[in-house]
């Protein structure tokens, strides 16, 4: 894996409810004061009941995260908040748009939407940090790749080539429904794309988090009906419901 | 092995309660922990009028405990009584309403309101928040206006009334005593001490609010020193809560004089905090081969 970039695959020892693409879980990595909280990862993949996580190095939790050796105990709980709707729109297509760490749930998305053969749009900072292209590929999928510094696919914004494509394969309202996770200002272009376009965006956004459970009040965003919690009514939100 | 209390006139199973705004309204937790087994429930902040609260960031770890800055978010009074009391009235276990407002007349109002309700045991005022009609400033911070907030809500309610103080002031065991002599039948410190964290590299403050209320076990000593000094001057009993993590952790909060313990910050670091302290009382009690919880409180040897 790049650079920084780890795998953290976990056998649940109880049963749980099987997670969607878009749910998260929190978890504590060992039982010390510092750092204290729980952490919350995006389910990326469900392989023969494990899980797995996909998570970027950045600080004290994921700092003792990657030298975790294999039989190591974590607690976690989960699955946790509202995943990405799969089944509500069958007939539409689905377009798939990541940005940097935001590719670690849209590969367990990109799974379940398969047979409606996704477009997938997935922008990093360089071609390092390109990441899960063998899994994409083992379901079919060849994303259009977009680097900050061009060292892979096309230098530029993933935002960009996303309005392209609208701009150059039009359709009625009702074709396309985009899936997004990413930086918020990624996320913020994206959702002005979509009301252009007509299209729905769902998005998952991040909000630092205590709970996670939805009893703190502390992860909040603000939407058309007032502050609502990532944690519980999210962390998948429909991109009009949002006020940036 | 007797591990009752008495708050008032609520009759506690046992001390381990929840802290107000670290437990929802009691569904979150429902999943994790047997709300019947609790000590008391205590719900999240309530005025009159709903509250947006701040915006975010609202939360900002810090070391070994961590800042918020949630702005007294709140449902509002009424959709409380109408839309969480009737689930929480299913168990038996007592329900303590904390409630606050931006004047005296707001907090009477709310009191009168939240009293003539079926399934609320006791009402915990939160006198650390901004006094509209003094210019802003905290009222738990001034022993007159505590004295006048407090003996205007004893007036309006005859549920058990418990005043919970704020640590931001230099004498708590002060405002302890004006607290007991305005009418209130119990005390529960600590509330959060204020704090601020900066982001160095951007040079802003981490809270978009700037400040927000550290809680979690590195206030603990602060909160332990606190409820001793408390406990030497009152003679109501104390609810004693910051950074509780364990059942060692809530019996030191008793050997300094709390009758009863609530846990925050704790519930968030692991869901089945409660149960746990709970759990590990008993063991020490029965380690130590006490009774009651008599032979604990405020036992410190000094
Ligand atoms: C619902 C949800 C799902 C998530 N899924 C994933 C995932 O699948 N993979 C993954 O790598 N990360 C994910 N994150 C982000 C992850 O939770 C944080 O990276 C992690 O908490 C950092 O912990 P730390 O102790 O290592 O860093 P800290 O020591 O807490 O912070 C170090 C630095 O990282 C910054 N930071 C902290 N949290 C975030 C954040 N959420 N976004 C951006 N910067 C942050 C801090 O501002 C600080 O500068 C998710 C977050 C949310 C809310
Ligand atoms: C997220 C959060 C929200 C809180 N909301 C309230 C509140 O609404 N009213 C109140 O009186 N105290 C509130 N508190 C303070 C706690 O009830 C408690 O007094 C404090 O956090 C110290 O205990 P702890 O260290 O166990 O968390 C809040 C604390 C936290 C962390
Ligand atoms: S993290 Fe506590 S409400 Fe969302």
């Amino acid at each position: 894996m790049a650079k920084n970039h780890f795998l953290l695959t976990a056998h649940p020892l109880n049963t749980m409810p099987s997670p969607d693409p878009g749910q998260f879980f929190m978890l504590s990595v060992d039982s010390r004061l510092d750092p204290l909280l729980k952490r919350p990862f995006s389910l990326h993949r469900l392989v023969l009941g494990d899980l797995q996580f996909l998570y970027r190095v950045v600080g004290k939790a994921t700092n003792i995260l990657k030298d975790k050796k294999a039989g190591d105990i974590m607690e976690l709980i989960g699955p946790l908040g509202n995943g990405f709707p799969v089944n509500e729109i069958e007939e539409k297509k689905p377009v798939l748009i990541a940005g940097g760490m935001g590719i670690a749930p849209l590969v367990a998305l990109a799974e379940k939407f398969t047979e409606r053969q996704p477009v997938f749009f997935y922008g990093a900072r360089n071609a390092e940090e390109i990441l899960c292209l063998n899994e994409l590929e083992s379901i079919g999928i060849t994303p259009v790749i977009s680097t900050d510094d061009g060292t892979s696919g096309r230098k530029g914004f993933v935002t960009d080539i996303v309005e392209e494509f609208l701009y150059h394969h039009p359709s009625s309202s009702f074709d396309y429904a985009l899936y997004s996770c990413g930086p918020k200002p990624m996320l913020e272009t994206l959702s002005g794309i979509a009301m252009k376009y007509k299209i729905k965006a769902y998005m998952a956004l991040e909000e630092s988090m205590a709970c996670g459970i939805g009893a703190c009040l502390g992860c909040v965003i603000k939407t058309v009906d007032g502050y609502k919690r990532v944690c519980k009514e999210g962390p998948v939100f429909l991109s009009e419901e949002i006020i940036w | 092995m007797d591990i009752s209390v008495e708050i008032g006139k609520i009759k506690l199973k046992n001390p381990v309660m929840t802290a107000s705004g670290t437990f929802g309204y009691g569904e979150e937790y429902a999943g994790f922990i047997d709300i019947n087994e609790l000590g008391a429930l205590v719900v999240k902040g309530l005025s009159l009028l709903p509250k947006e609260g701040n915006p975010p960031p609202r939360i900002v770890e810090t070391p070994a405990g961590m800042l918020n800055a949630i702005g007294l978010q709140n449902i509002g009074i009424d959709k409380f009584l109408k839309e969480k009391l009737p689930y929480l009235r299913q168990f038996n276990t007592p329900v303590i309403v904390n409630f606050f407002g931006d004047s005296i007349e707001e907090y009477v109002k709310a009191a009168g309101r939240l009293s003539s309700a079926d399934g609320i045991h006791g009402l915990e005022m939160n006198i650390s928040c901004p006094n509209k009609e003094a210019g802003w400033s905290v009222f738990g911070t001034d022993p007159q206006v505590t004295y006048r907030v407090v003996s205007s809500v004893r007036k309006a309610t005859d549920l058990t009334l418990i005043v919970k103080l704020s640590p931001n002031v230099t004498d708590i065991a002060l405002m302890a005593n004006t607290a007991e002599d305005a009418g209130a039948d119990a005390v529960s410190l600590i509330n959060t001490l204020t704090g601020m964290a900066i982001d160095i590299r951007t040079r802003r403050p981490k809270l978009a609010n700037i400040r927000g209320g550290l809680s979690g076990p590195a206030i603990k000593p602060v909160a332990v020193r606190m409820v001793w000094e408390c406990y030497k001057k009152i003679s109501i009993p104390i609810i004693g809560m910051g950074g509780i993590i364990s059942a060692d952790d809530a019996v030191e909060f008793m050997l300094a004089g709390a009758s009863a313990v609530a846990i925050g910050t704790g519930n968030f670091i692991n869901p089945g905090v409660t149960m746990d302290v709970l759990s590990g009382i008993k063991s020490f009690m029965s380690a130590e081969k006490l009774n009651s919880l008599k032979e604990l409180i405020g036992r410190v040897e000094c």
